[in-house]
């Protein structure tokens, strides 16, 4: 008995010193481009190892970000962005998933094959496309260019689908009873049981667009439509490597919003980052 | 109560007027671009030329003999090749040890997913600081050590290996997750039950319940993590533009310098096809043997 509560305790020492290690290599980053943003250029640049700022530079590192970037023009078509983004694919998706998973219509099976397929079309697929016609029809540096390649979601429909297909008939045939109309069941009972649903997908959609650099990188050259990751790629080209301090208070400018809003909630967010099962 | 073929036919409007302007835009914003880009790929199209003229399979006869389209097909492969173990182990990993460990596990979960959430170009700035070969930290504690410095990402013997890195840290959270979502799906009385097979120690219990009980996770989180590596683009195209001597050159960022840089029309159309046929390969690849494992249960 002695023996084994003390080999477990060893054992449980030592799965928390490689768990600290892992937790400390994954937030290396995190801390040191805090800890960076907050120093002044000549400690960072002084010869050996130093952790701490030892005088106060944030202010003027966090400072430079907003005089020599448009930040918050950033953040806000950031937020203009995705937020069109997801509106617009979930109103698009809600119709044609129950369409697909409750009503039989001519060419269904055909429709579904076609989500199935676009599953596996990554945006660099047809970005040279869409590019060309974004630039013909001269709306290159929009927000339109930014918004409309992704409105159709193939991932919130097929999601959205499984959903609508595994709703309980019986609820649907007790709602029939009791004279309710097809379009009230749809509307009143069908739809809410699938705002869990949504949101898990919202919540994917927002991080996945905050985040994209490819297809903002493609359509925009204009610093005043640059979303916040183009933003801070425009900002480390203009100072190519000699203001890390600034550089380092723009990224976490820039990630900060979606790291706050992990931390508040952590659970809708796993939820909804790993719902691609 | 008995279902009129009118109200079928009625029903079937509705069902197509929901569906159509998804219908509309999947066909404009994706089938047809699809379909475009393959047709591109056979014509010597540049933008700012005024004829278009049909080349055949120039372009990928081009391609083909092209040593930088081999070096970053093999780049990608390589990344790929170390991501995916490297991304899927640690992952695996955590999600065990992070099971068996009460208290902390609110805190390691949220440290090791924190990367999944965060902006990731944000992040692949500050790790090119931290592998930044004269005041990065990296360097400062190889010189502390009195070791000589290395330049992560400025040399061609290391600049992949470095994104790589880059890439594990990345994507292992994410991976974390998934198996502790697998964990908690197997039954507790598996696990008695090998005890009563004989299984003592705790490798015994991860070899003969544990492992075997993860394979449909695992199988699915290595496709998805190959996937997601296949696609890597950020650092390659941001922090070392596929340099030095081509070492990080990816085939995203292939793609992206020919088709929006040189405008190379027809040659990066080629090289989309090329990589949509790689991403599908990967995928049909889950849909049979994942599929035939789910039958063999």
């Amino acid at each position: 008995m002695r023996r084994r509560s003390s080999s477990s305790l060893v054992s449980s020492i030592a799965s928390h010193a490689v768990l600290m290690l892992g937790a400390l290599v994954m937030l290396l980053p995190f801390l040191w481009m805090a800890l960076t943003s907050l120093k002044p250029p000549q400690e960072i640049f002084r010869f050996g190892l130093h952790i701490l700022p030892e005088q106060w530079g944030g202010a003027e590192n966090y400072g430079r970000v907003f005089s020599d970037t448009p930040m918050l023009r950033f953040l806000v078509n950031g937020i203009v962005v995705c937020s069109a983004i997801v509106v617009l694919q979930v109103l698009i998706a809600v119709p044609a998933a129950y369409a697909l998973a409750r009503i039989p219509f001519r060419g269904r099976s055909l429709f579904f094959s076609l989500i199935l397929i676009s599953l596996l079309v990554p945006i660099q697929v047809p970005s040279l496309f869409l590019y060309l016609g974004f630039a013909h029809a001269g709306l290159l540096d929009t927000y339109a260019s930014l918004v409309l390649p992704f409105i159709i979601s193939a991932f919130a429909i097929f999601l959205l689908r499984q959903h609508f297909l595994h709703f309980p008939q019986e609820v649907i045939e007790a709602a029939r009873l009791d004279n309710f109309g097809e379009f009230e069941i749809a509307w009143r009972i069908v739809l809410p049981s699938a705002r869990p649903a949504i949101g898990a997908f919202a919540v994917f959609s927002m991080v996945a667009h905050w985040n994209d650099l490819y297809w903002p990188l493609v359509v925009v050259t204009d610093p005043a439509m640059a979303t916040p990751p183009l933003g801070v790629v425009f900002f480390r080209n203009q100072e190519s490597g000699s203001d890390f301090g600034a550089l380092m208070a723009a990224a976490t400018v820039i990630s900060a919003p979606l790291i706050l809003a992990f931390l508040l909630a952590q659970r809708t967010f796993v939820r909804g980052l790993t719902s691609i099962r | 109560m008995t279902p009129l073929s009118a109200q079928k036919r009625a029903e079937a409007r509705v069902g197509l007027m929901l569906a159509a302007p998804a219908i509309l835009l999947l066909v404009l914003l994706v089938v047809l671009p699809v379909l475009a880009t393959a047709g591109f790929s056979l014509t010597d199209y540049r933008l700012g030329t005024q004829a278009i003229g049909f080349a055949g399979f120039d372009n990928y006869a081009a391609l083909w003999n092209d040593p930088r389209f081999w070096q970053s097909v093999a780049n990608t492969a390589t990344y790929t090749l170390i991501v995916v173990p490297g991304s899927v182990g640690l992952g695996l990993g955590a999600a065990l040890l992070i099971e068996s460990r009460g208290w902390l596990k609110p805190f390691y979960r949220v440290a090791y997913f924190l990367p999944v959430a965060s902006t990731f170009i944000a992040m692949a700035i500050v790790w090119e600081f931290l592998m930044n070969p004269s005041v990065g930290l990296f360097n400062q504690i190889l010189a502390a050590l009195g070791l000589p410095s290395v330049n992560f990402l400025g040399n061609p013997q290391t600049a992949l290996y470095s994104m790589a890195a880059i890439g594990i840290w990345e994507l292992t959270g994410f991976n974390m997750v998934l198996f502790m979502a697998g964990l908690s799906a197997i039954p507790r009385d598996l696990y008695d039950a090998s005890a009563v097979d004989g299984a003592e120690s705790g490798w015994d219990r991860f070899r003969m319940v544990t492992w075997p009980m993860l394979g449909p996770t695992t199988f699915f989180v290595v496709i998805i993590t190959m996937i997601r590596a296949v696609r890597v683009f950020e650092v390659a195209a941001v922090i070392t533009q596929g340099r030095p001597e081509g070492a990080t050159e990816v085939l995203l960022y292939s793609i992206y310098v020919q088709a929006f840089q040189y405008f190379n029309i027809g040659y990066a159309a080629a090289l989309i096809v090329v990589f949509l046929a790689v991403t599908a390969l990967i995928a049909l690849a889950q849909a049979r043997f994942g599929g035939q494992r789910e039958a063999n249960r």
